[in-house]
């Protein structure tokens, strides 16, 4: 597969300081990938480095195989398109907004005026075409700064957190929009968000940056479903995570010790090994006390409810079962087992759901946990 | 008061003659300014360069330059025995426009760099990550703060349209040569011409008010889109 960007051994300084420091990231012609990473993990900076605002202090950045130093400055700035993360318009009209991208790059009048309002209608805001940009509401701000970036049909777009500090309607429309738009236009985009439900959404690959490291990089699921260490395993949610020491390993089926319960994982480690235990909340299933009926699930818990959370359309359970556990089930299932805190059910989850991650990364990760030493935790999100 | 009347309704040649040239003379110094303050306040609010701040408070400094300083300084300069004798250029207009345009380059220019600071740092990266060229790029600044650009141009013009100090010193004040609004009231008040200083002074306020209105009428025409 050839790439149309590709970074090697990226370092960026900023007053003295390293900021981001990419080892090797690639992106593929018609790909969306989402770097994700908390705030002031140098998301932007890659951004601005990627769109040349920013010189790093080494490494190499190709753009259609050959490297940005060689190319010319403007000529790259023009096949790109940024987006920052405040909408950044002119005070002028929309139409005059959306159409500068365009007009930069010197098209004729009728390509500009056509292109213009082709994006000003493909992003549902045609009917703001003549009104002032000061005169605009937060989301509508923000389709008019995407339709400018968009318009240009760069060959790589770049957006800096396109839905931040947007009300969950507006984000919600905006999202299913720039997902359908993404989608039909095949494209190749770059976006960095802190919010990994845009990810999953959005993203083909999801990239994942933390203190200026690229720390993982994969499709959503391989991310999500098995980060690579304990700092991507906390950022990405993996909600549970309980500190406990390998006792028996056979057959790809690990037994680990976690306060004083066996409970089994899928994987291959040394016995003795400490390892971070770290399980999904959707992926725990709960039953009436005395009801588990035979099934392939290979771990099974009494747990007593210490609260009961609405979650969205679903309900997020604490339970005790000398370990915090959570699990994450719908509004019926918590009517139907008429759950209430206090209350004793059983819980279970399969070997395969669990994701193991040796110990030595849990320590130098401990801060971002709220646990106690050797003890369980849960990280919130 | 008849004098007043007389001078408004009557159409004094002179009058009209000296109003001219303190349009141009003041008009012509503001233009001149505009050329170097808006790329020099652009470069300042802009640029990273070494001596940047130094220059930036040289120039706030040079918005409050006294006239009569810079009056004196130009006079020593076109003196007939100065270094810029030879250009013969000591009372005439000429003169007068290049210590007004002393006077006005660093109100444009601190002002200019002043409305360009005001602006987001980030509009200079989105505009780059859009696509433009550095030209392209100031193009653009210049006519998001258009507002205050225009504010700096009417502060320039109403500096150098009232001054009174280096017009006197370089011009000379010579009848239909270089005498221009402020420096014929200077001279009819002197000799105890009120009406007619008084009639000048209306003038050289009317004149004033023109102008900026003028100017404010397209701030506020651009304000509104």
């Amino acid at each position: 597969m050839s790439h149309l960007l590709e970074i090697r051994d990226l370092l960026v300084r900023r007053e003295g300081r390293t900021v981001l420091e990419i080892e090797h990231l690639a992106v593929a012609p018609g790909e969306v990938l989402a770097v994700i990473g908390p705030n002031g993990a140098g998301k932007s900076t890659l951004l601005l480095t990627l769109a040349r605002l920013i010189e790093p202090a080494r490494g190499e950045i190709r753009f259609e195989g050959r490297p940005l130093a060689e190319q010319d400055e403007l000529a790259y700035r023009r096949a790109i398109a940024l987006a920052l993360q405040e909408p950044l318009l002119l005070d002028r009209p929309v139409f005059s907004n959306v159409a500068i991208g365009l007009r930069f790059r010197h098209l004729p009048k009728d390509e500009v005026v056509r292109r213009t309002e082709t994006w000003l209608n493909r992003l549902g805001i045609g009917h703001l075409r003549d009104r002032p940009a000061a005169r605009l509401s937060g989301g509508e701000a923000r389709r008019v700064s995407l339709a400018r970036a968009l318009a240009i049909q760069p060959r790589l777009l770049l957006l800096d957190e396109p839905f931040a500090a947007l009300d969950p309607p507006t984000r919600a429309g905006l999202l299913d929009d720039l997902q359908a738009l993404l989608a039909e236009t095949g494209q190749t985009t770059i976006f960095v968000t802190h919010d990994l439900d845009e990810a999953l959404r959005l993203g083909d690959r999801v990239a994942v940056l933390l203190a200026g490291r690229l720390r993982q990089c994969g499709r959503p699921e391989e991310v999500f479903g098995g980060p690579a260490d304990a700092d991507v395993a906390a950022f990405v949610g993996m909600e549970t995570i309980l500190s406990g020491r390998v006792l028996a390993c056979a057959e790809g089926r690990v037994i680990v010790d976690v306060a004083g319960r066996h409970l089994e994982a899928a994987g291959e480690l040394a016995p003795g090994q400490a390892v971070l235990f770290c399980l999904r909340p959707e992926d725990v299933t709960l039953w009436p006390r005395d009801g588990v009926p035979a099934s392939s699930a290979r771990n099974r818990l009494v747990g007593r409810i210490v609260s009961l959370a609405p979650h969205g359309a679903l309900v997020r359970v604490a339970l005790d079962c000398g370990f915090p556990l959570l699990a994450l089930i719908t509004r019926a299932s918590a009517r139907e087992l008429d759950l209430a805190p206090g209350m004793e059910v059983s819980a279970s989850f399969k070997a395969t759901a669990v994701h193991l991650i040796p110990h030595s990364l849990f320590l130098s990760s401990r801060g971002m946990m709220n646990g106690e030493e050797g003890a369980l935790s849960w990280t919130t999100k | 008061m008849q004098n007043v009347l007389e001078l408004f309704t009557g159409g004094d040649p002179e009058v009209w003659q000296i109003t001219l040239l303190s349009l141009r003379v003041s008009g012509l110094a503001t233009l001149i300014s505009l050329l170097i303050g808006l790329p020099l306040g652009t470069a300042l609010a802009l640029g990273r360069f070494p001596g940047r701040s130094f220059l930036l408070s040289l120039i706030n400094t040079g918005m409050a330059l006294p006239p009569v300083v810079v009056g004196l300084v130009v006079a020593l300069l076109l003196w007939r025995s100065g270094p810029l004798g030879g250009l013969n250029l000591m009372y005439t207009p000429a003169a007068i426009v290049i210590a007004q345009t002393i006077i006005a380059a660093p109100v444009v220019t601190g002002l200019s760099a002043a409305a360009l600071q005001a602006l987001d740092p980030r509009l200079r990266l989105q505009l780059l990550g859009l696509g433009a060229s550095r030209v392209q790029m100031v193009l653009a600044l210049w006519l998001e703060a258009r507002l205050a650009l225009l504010a700096a141009l009417m502060a320039g013009f109403g500096s150098v349209i009232s001054e009174v100090g280096a017009s006197l010193m370089v011009g000379g004040n010579i009848r239909g040569q270089t005498r221009v609004l402020t420096t014929a009231i200077v001279l009819e008040t002197g000799k105890g011409e009120f009406a007619r200083a008084i009639a000048l002074g209306v003038l050289l306020l009317a004149l004033s008010y023109l102008v900026n209105l003028t100017l404010t009428w397209i701030q506020q025409r651009g304000a509104r889109r």
